[in-house]
């Protein structure tokens, strides 16, 4: 029993970070409704950036992590401006593309810079794991929790209250209208960018003292991240959360009960589920097309 | 200047292919000119996909895989014949893209691409799991080889003439299938699929036919892969090797026959030629798709319309101005 | 449901609505085999609804379409187009990659049914049927007036020539009915001139025509019957002249042109 429960909470740290994923995929998609192929890439330099602001500049843990977000949310910024800004028009296809190669090229340079080992972060405080029900909780997934209900509390606040937010959800719903309003759009999209950067990284690094973190993590946690927030309603940043906190658990328990090779299996059968047989419910704003 | 027509090319084509081996070097170059060959199947089934019927697959090389598995499994273990291994390959294939197509092509753009890239991995990490089948991680060896009308195909050179036969045969296939009512009904549904249904197109059973027909030929190659390099391992058939496919039919030329065989053997033999970028070349990779959808939508295709309108521009501007009708 | 006598395509108590629109209420038609029907009313009325609806774009919440005793609700679109149903599009859906020929070759595409086998090996059926289908496609451009344009880009057609390739490529489907969208939009005055001479020939050749329309010079000159709809529902219903004199259809354009 308290294994199943050690699953569950495992299941559940590591589903946050996807969460965290899949609320990046779903602030730019709903700006610019462009899936970025290159969100797990955020995540991926979330951690890796704080690692090596420790290991070559040693900075002290909390700048590090600053560190980390404040570079990859730049590099949000600058994918935008210069690789999806010049192909905004065009086709599915070609966007699709685009962000595959910057994918490629951030897992590529992260490979040329960082090297191929897998690096691990310090937890953000020292302590004896507690014991919940029998099963062992480190404290930084605490912090995991916090922080990923932090950045939920945040994004509402952003979105239902603010002015920015509300801007950013207008320019999905129509870009025209939006741009009319007087809202610049360019701007709102190169926010999106940097905000879901910005998650994605937070992710990353918090999820780096419990896994470990290397150049080529950012496939498979962006695919998941995908995953969770198709789970959850695309478009929904609550959904994605909670999504990706399902997937979590779902994989951990097909690991420990089933067989940890398949674990990573659960995400895309999940993943292909879903678009199979609730197509339906993945257009939430669906909006049909005027012929 | 116009185009050769169809059989003329096949001709050239056909005639270029024979001749190259006598202008190599040695014997290297025909192994990578075979990689070449195989790689140029697979992009000219992908390219009929996406360029023609604008679909999109991030998990092509998983039909490539299952393929050269099937046939690898079933030759090695179990003793089959080899061309009965390789129809069993083709025929499961066959099967399986088609059980796919159905709900995964009534999706579109991103999510389109989703699927097929989560199929992709599903395939890969079977082959990685199921290490009594398929020998895991560390792949299947001791696959016979190719043999054609009872003779084994054993030189290299006799190979590269079996692979680019083939190759030439799916050129034909596929130039024939562009040029006829199918073909227009693909690039039909590519411009408006609304369109294509209001003048009677199945759009949904000629997107599921391109699609299946573009895995066969990855299957077809990737039988000949496994009797040639005699051995599989899941890292070959991996997400990487379908983003190097969808890379070589984006920077050759969607659209375009050519292209895809383009890409294909521009990026085979680029590799070999770059030897010296050793692990840059997959950040090289991921600056080529950037940088041509960004400058070069069309490839080395519209690359080389381009170089060659701009020649033959600057010959006429040299003849005096026609008078105006 | 009985067919009512008479009725060539017919529907009835149509009715669909997106989200909170109510977009088509109760709406019946009928419309005699080889008539010109047009259906006019002011923006957002519907029309292109009931267009989409017909031609199964669209599937409504209640209520049939019918061609003769055959029910089309609920069939997939390329099911109706097989039907003999085709229409064109309110903004053109042209082939705009392939030639001006390429796309009426295409709207030909149910004519002939030559398979894998014939394709693959360019066999006598394939070249027969590919002949025969580009003469039926040169004789559609020609019919329009577009055969200079053939080899040109359907993308690269000024507007006029591209509305008149749309039908075209229609035509060449050789349908028992014709649904038009819109086809003078944007078109000037010489170019609806040439159109509604190209649309009269066209129900001269035996072919049902049902035309969405704004330009009530053009439905006036053209249409056998007339059908209104304001806010989803028919308000009448009649002979041009019958309906320009009705005080409903009057109201309803009251302040419009």
């Amino acid at each position: 029993m308290s294994d199943l429960f050690q699953y569950i909470l495992s299941g559940a740290t590591v589903g946050a970070t996807y969460g965290l994923a899949g609320l990046g995929f779903t602030v730019i998609f709903n700006a610019t409704e462009i899936i970025n192929f290159a969100q797990g890439e955020f995540v991926m330099l979330g951690g890796m950036l704080a690692v090596f602001a420790i290991r070559w500049a040693g900075a002290p843990l909390p700048a590090a992590v600053l560190a980390a977000v404040l570079g990859t949310t730049t590099v949000g910024v600058a994918m935008d401006r210069l690789t999806v800004r010049p192909v905004r028009g065009r086709s599915a296809i070609a966007l699709i593309i685009v962000t595959i190669g910057v994918s490629i090229v951030l897992r590529g340079s992260a490979m040329l810079v960082f090297g191929k080992d897998a690096f691990s972060l310090p937890a953000f405080s020292a302590g004896e794991p507690l014991s919940i029900l029998g099963a062992a909780l480190v404290p930084q997934s605490l912090w995991v929790g916090g922080v990923t209900l932090g950045i939920l509390v945040g994004m509402k606040a952003y979105f239902d209250h603010t002015i920015a937010g509300k801007a950013m959800l207008a320019c999905a719903y129509d870009r025209k209208a939006a741009a009319l309003m007087g809202i610049h759009v360019e701007n709102i999209v190169s926010r999106s960018f940097a905000l879901s950067a910005m998650v994605g990284a937070l992710g990353g690094v918090i999820l780096a003292p419990i896994t470990l973190t290397s150049y080529d993590v950012g496939i498979m946690l962006g695919l998941k991240g995908f995953a969770a927030c198709i789970l959850g309603g695309l478009g929904n940043p609550f959904g994605a959360v909670a999504g990706g906190v399902i997937m979590g658990v779902l994989e951990s328990l097909t690991a420990g009960l089933v067989s940890s090779g398949y674990k990573d299996a659960v995400a895309f059968v999940i993943l292909l589920l879903l678009l199979f047989l609730r197509p339906a419910g993945l257009f939430g704003r669906a909006h049909a097309e005027r012929v | 200047m116009r185009p050769a027509g169809p059989a003329a090319t096949l001709l050239i084509g056909a005639t270029v292919i024979a001749v190259l081996p006598v202008l190599l070097p040695n014997e290297y170059y025909l192994t990578v000119l075979i990689v070449a060959g195989l790689n140029g199947i697979i992009a000219l089934g992908l390219n009929l996909l996406m360029g023609y019927a604008g679909q999109i697959s991030l998990g092509h090389a998983a039909f490539y895989g299952l393929a050269a598995y099937t046939t690898g499994i079933l030759t090695a273990t179990y003793h089959w014949p080899v061309p009965a291994g390789m129809a069993a390959a083709v025929a499961l294939v066959l099967a399986v893209s088609a059980l796919i197509a159905v709900p995964t092509l009534r999706l579109k753009g991103h999510y389109l691409a989703m699927g097929t890239l989560g199929f992709g991995l599903i395939v890969y990490i079977v082959l990685n799991e199921a290490t009594g089948l398929t020998g895991g991680p560390s792949g299947l060896g001791g696959i016979p080889r190719l043999s054609l009308a009872g003779r084994p195909v054993t030189s290299d050179l006799a190979y590269y003439y079996v692979v680019w036969a083939a190759v030439l045969l799916c050129f034909a296939v596929a130039g024939n299938l562009v040029r006829s009512r199918l073909g227009r009904a693909l690039r039909a549904i590519h411009t408006s699929e609304t369109a294509a249904a209001a003048l009677g197109i199945d759009t949904e059973r000629t997107k599921i036919g391109v699609f299946v027909l573009s895995a066969c030929m990855a299957a077809v190659a990737g039988t000949l892969y496994a009797h040639y390099v005699r051995f599989v391992s899941p890292g070959t058939f991996g997400f990487a090797a379908s983003v190097q496919l969808v890379t070589m039919v984006v920077l050759g030329g969607m659209g375009s026959l050519w292209g895809g065989l383009a890409g294909a053997v521009v990026l085979t033999v680029l590799p070999e030629v770059l030897r010296a970028l050793e692990d840059y070349d997959i950040v090289v990779y991921g600056l080529l798709l950037i940088l041509c959808m960004m400058y070069l939508p069309g490839g080395l295709v519209e690359g080389v319309d381009r170089l060659w309108r701009l020649v033959t521009a600057r010959r006429l501007r040299l003849a005096p101005p026609e008078d105006p009708a | 449901m009985n067919a009512k006598a008479g009725a060539f395509l017919w529907g009835e108590d149509i009715t669909l609505h997106f989200g909170g629109v109510q977009a088509l209420e109760s709406v019946s038609f009928r419309v005699k085999e080889n008539d010109l029907q047009t259906i006019i009313g002011p923006n957002g009325a519907g029309k292109t609804s009931l267009l989409n609806v017909i031609t199964g774009v669209y599937w409504a919440d209640r209520g049939g379409v019918f061609l003769r005793e055959q029910p089309l609700t609920g069939l997939p679109a390329h099911a109706i187009a097989r039907s003999g149903i085709v229409r064109t599009f309110q903004n053109l859906e042209l082939f705009s990659t392939m030639t001006a020929l390429e796309n009426v070759l295409t709207g030909g595409h149910l004519l002939f049914h030559y398979g894998m086998r014939d394709w693959c090996f360019r066999t006598h059926r394939f070249r027969a049927e590919e002949a025969a289908l580009r003469e039926k496609a040169e004789a559609a451009l020609a019919f329009v007036g577009l055969s200079a344009t053939a080899d040109t880009l359907a993308g690269n057609l000024p507007f006029g020539s591209a509305r008149l390739l749309e039908i075209a490529r229609a035509l060449a489907a050789e349908p028992r009915v014709l649904l038009l969208d819109e086809p003078a939009a944007g078109l000037n005055i010489r170019e609806t001139v040439v159109l509604g001479d190209i649309i009269r020939r066209i129900v001269d050749r035996g072919i049902t025509v049902i035309m969405v329309e704004h330009d009530m010079d053009l439905v006036m000159r053209v249409s056998d019957r007339v059908l209104v709809l304001n806010y989803g529902k028919v308000i009448a219903e009649g002979t041009p002249a019958e309906v320009q004199r009705n005080p409903d259809v009057i109201a309803a354009y009251l302040g419009e042109v």
